[in-house]
């Protein structure tokens, strides 16, 4: 009797290749061939695939990048760009975290606010770039009209600043628009933490008489933590991974093309754009940002845990 | 409590919040006031009364592209991605949480592991395998693959586990029910709330998606709105008006806010629910 039990269990168990088979015939097709694919021609020096007989070059295409002033410039005003966004977002994220959870104020109407603060996140990153880069516009954009009109109430001159021309402030706007598009995202994930918190805590310190930056310093905020850490390594991955937003706001053309090229960006060059295409190269581009990206990351989470001792 | 430095405090908040809040709508608002003035006036003056420009702008904008068409594109590849998606993953993550098989571990370590790769990492292997297969300008390589969303199988799994008492299961089995039976009719209405918030915000990201079907789409006819909206770049008529621009951007992000306005609640909470569960 036991025996027939367990050998249905076993019939019931084997479905469960069946389930997963879809699913694991799609993940080797079209996530783990093509990781795999990449690291294989990262070590060739395939120009165009399907054009001519790559070599083997070893590590030559890594040593090249490593080597490659362009490539560090690019690695640099990606952590610029997404440093001074990190900083802005997570900063006026936590800022509205505290406001929200205050004890003492209890702020209403938290539910339209953070739909309105997540709004720009809906939109598409073609649609905000095209909205913003009118609205930028050196000559003719609404933005530069208003700080006009607001000097001209002064009675003083306004000399029209190209946001989106200099590379003094270009990669800076971009910031501040990744910043208007991502805090309500942040600031959401933050409030779900503080949500989470259980009511008996902050009723068992008011009995104790602890007060509002006590209840926010030792109870709020080490309970978050690990949500901040969550929203910080997920905002550090998609931040080393920016393109959409600079590639479509910059023009090869332009003087701030080289403050605004990132490392995907410069990867897409050599991946994708016709002229300058050297998949090999492009390939261990790739390479080398993952185990930025790899690093940065674990850094993160071992300095995070750290602190809680 | 309610003394008066307190009530003009609280105010002060109330004001920082609404001023932020019009930051997040402000860009909206120039967007369609500008939309319906034409590019000389844009140029010249500041206002927030709508203009006469509404349909010479709208003729420039359709000349150059259908944006309608676009749309419809998009529709075509976020609709059957984020079907399979939920159907795939909610198979998948029925099947992780609730048999015993061998490798069963093994494929959960492996999502684990993919969920932290970055998506630019497989991009040229993926560019690739697409040419290879002759899949480039088709529809496929941005549909299939959302068979294997890694982010969806982990929540589903977790969400499963929470929610789906294996003895149910048991007695549906002793009732006679298949295991197809029990996935369709036990565990997908169990686990609907989850699917509802990933399959929102697996529409939105497949809606938004421009780098992958930038590079996998290249003709004009097949083009996704966000790809479509990229090739404003290169149209002189369009760029020397402004107004045209802003109404191309009005027109395409309509269809999101609607959904929005239907779906806030449900997007919200999966941000919240990936935020806790993690």
């Amino acid at each position: 009797m036991k025996k027939r039990k367990k050998s249905n269990l076993t019939k019931y168990n084997n479905m469960g290749y069946v389930f997963v088979l879809p699913f694991v015939v799609v993940f080797l097709i079209f996530n783990v061939y093509p990781v795999l694919r990449t690291l294989y021609l990262s070590f060739t020096n395939t120009k165009i695939v399907g054009v001519g007989e790559p070599d083997w070059v070893g590590f030559n295409n890594y040593v090249r990048c490593l080597t490659d002033k362009f490539f560090w410039k690019a690695l640099w005003n990606t952590v610029k760009m997404w440093g001074v966004n990190i900083i802005l977002q997570l900063g006026l994220a936590f800022l509205l975290m505290m406001v929200f959870s205050d004890v003492k104020y209890k702020m209403k109407g938290l539910k339209v606010f953070r739909i309105v603060y997540y709004l720009p996140n809906l939109i598409a990153a073609t649609s905000v770039a095209f909205l913003f880069q009118t609205l930028l516009d050196w000559r003719y954009g609404t933005f530069n009209r208003i700080i006009l009109e607001i000097y001209k109430l002064f009675g003083m001159q306004y000399n029209p600043v190209d946001w989106l021309g200099s590379g003094a402030t270009a990669p800076y706007v971009i910031s501040v628009i990744q910043t208007w598009m991502w805090f309500g995202n942040s600031f959401i994930m933050l409030m779900a933490g503080v949500q989470g918190i259980s009511n008996d805590y902050f009723e068992a310190a008011a009995i104790d008489g602890a007060g509002r930056w006590t209840i926010f310093g030792k109870i709020t905020l080490p309970l978050i933590k690990p949500i901040m850490m969550y929203v910080a390594i997920t905002s550090l991955i998609g931040g080393l991974q920016l393109f959409d937003m600079p590639f479509l706001m910059s023009n090869a053309s332009s003087v701030s093309y080289k403050d605004m090229q990132t490392v995907v960006m410069y990867m897409y060059k050599f991946g994708f754009t016709t002229g300058t295409t050297q998949t090999g190269y492009a390939s261990a581009i790739a390479y080398v940002l993952f185990l930025i990206i790899l690093t940065v990351s674990v850094i993160q989470v071992k300095l995070f845990n750290r602190k809680e001792d | 409590m309610n003394t008066i430095g307190y009530r003009i405090k609280k105010t002060i908040l109330y004001i920082l919040l609404v001023l932020l809040g019009v930051t997040c709508l402000l860009p909206f608002l120039l967007m369609i006031v500008n939309a319906t003035r034409t590019g000389n006036e844009i140029a010249t003056s500041f206002t927030l009364i709508p203009g006469h420009a509404l349909v010479d702008n709208w003729n420039t904008v359709f000349e150059f592209f259908n944006l309608f068409k676009g749309m419809w594109n998009s529709v075509k590849v976020a609709i059957p991605a984020t079907l399979l998606c939920l159907y795939f993953s909610a198979l998948t993550a029925f099947a992780l949480a609730m048999y015993k098989f061998k490798g069963n571990k093994l494929i959960f370590g492996t999502i684990l592991v993919f969920m932290m790769i970055p998506g630019q990492l497989g991009l040229i292997g993926f560019y690739n395998l697409c040419t290879a297969l002759h899949l480039v300008n088709s529809y496929i390589p941005l549909i299939i693959p959302a068979i294997a969303s890694t982010g969806t199988v982990f929540f589903l799994r977790q969400y499963v586990l929470s929610s789906l008492s294996p003895s149910l299961v048991e007695a549906a089995r002793i009732d006679g029910a298949s295991e197809l039976y029990i996935f369709h009719r036990i565990a997908i209405p169990i686990m609907s709330p989850g699917l509802a918030t990933m399959g929102i915000m697996g529409f939105i990201g497949n809606w938004n998606n421009y780098l992958l079907p930038m590079i996998i789409i290249n003709k004009n006819e097949k083009m996704t709105l966000p790809v479509m909206m990229a090739t404003l770049k290169a149209s002189t008529d369009i760029n020397a008006n402004q107004g045209a621009i802003y109404l191309s951007v009005a027109v395409s992000i309509i269809p999101i806010l609607i959904v929005f306005s239907f779906f806030s609640k449900y997007i919200i909470s999966s941000i919240s629910a990936g935020a806790v569960k993690e």
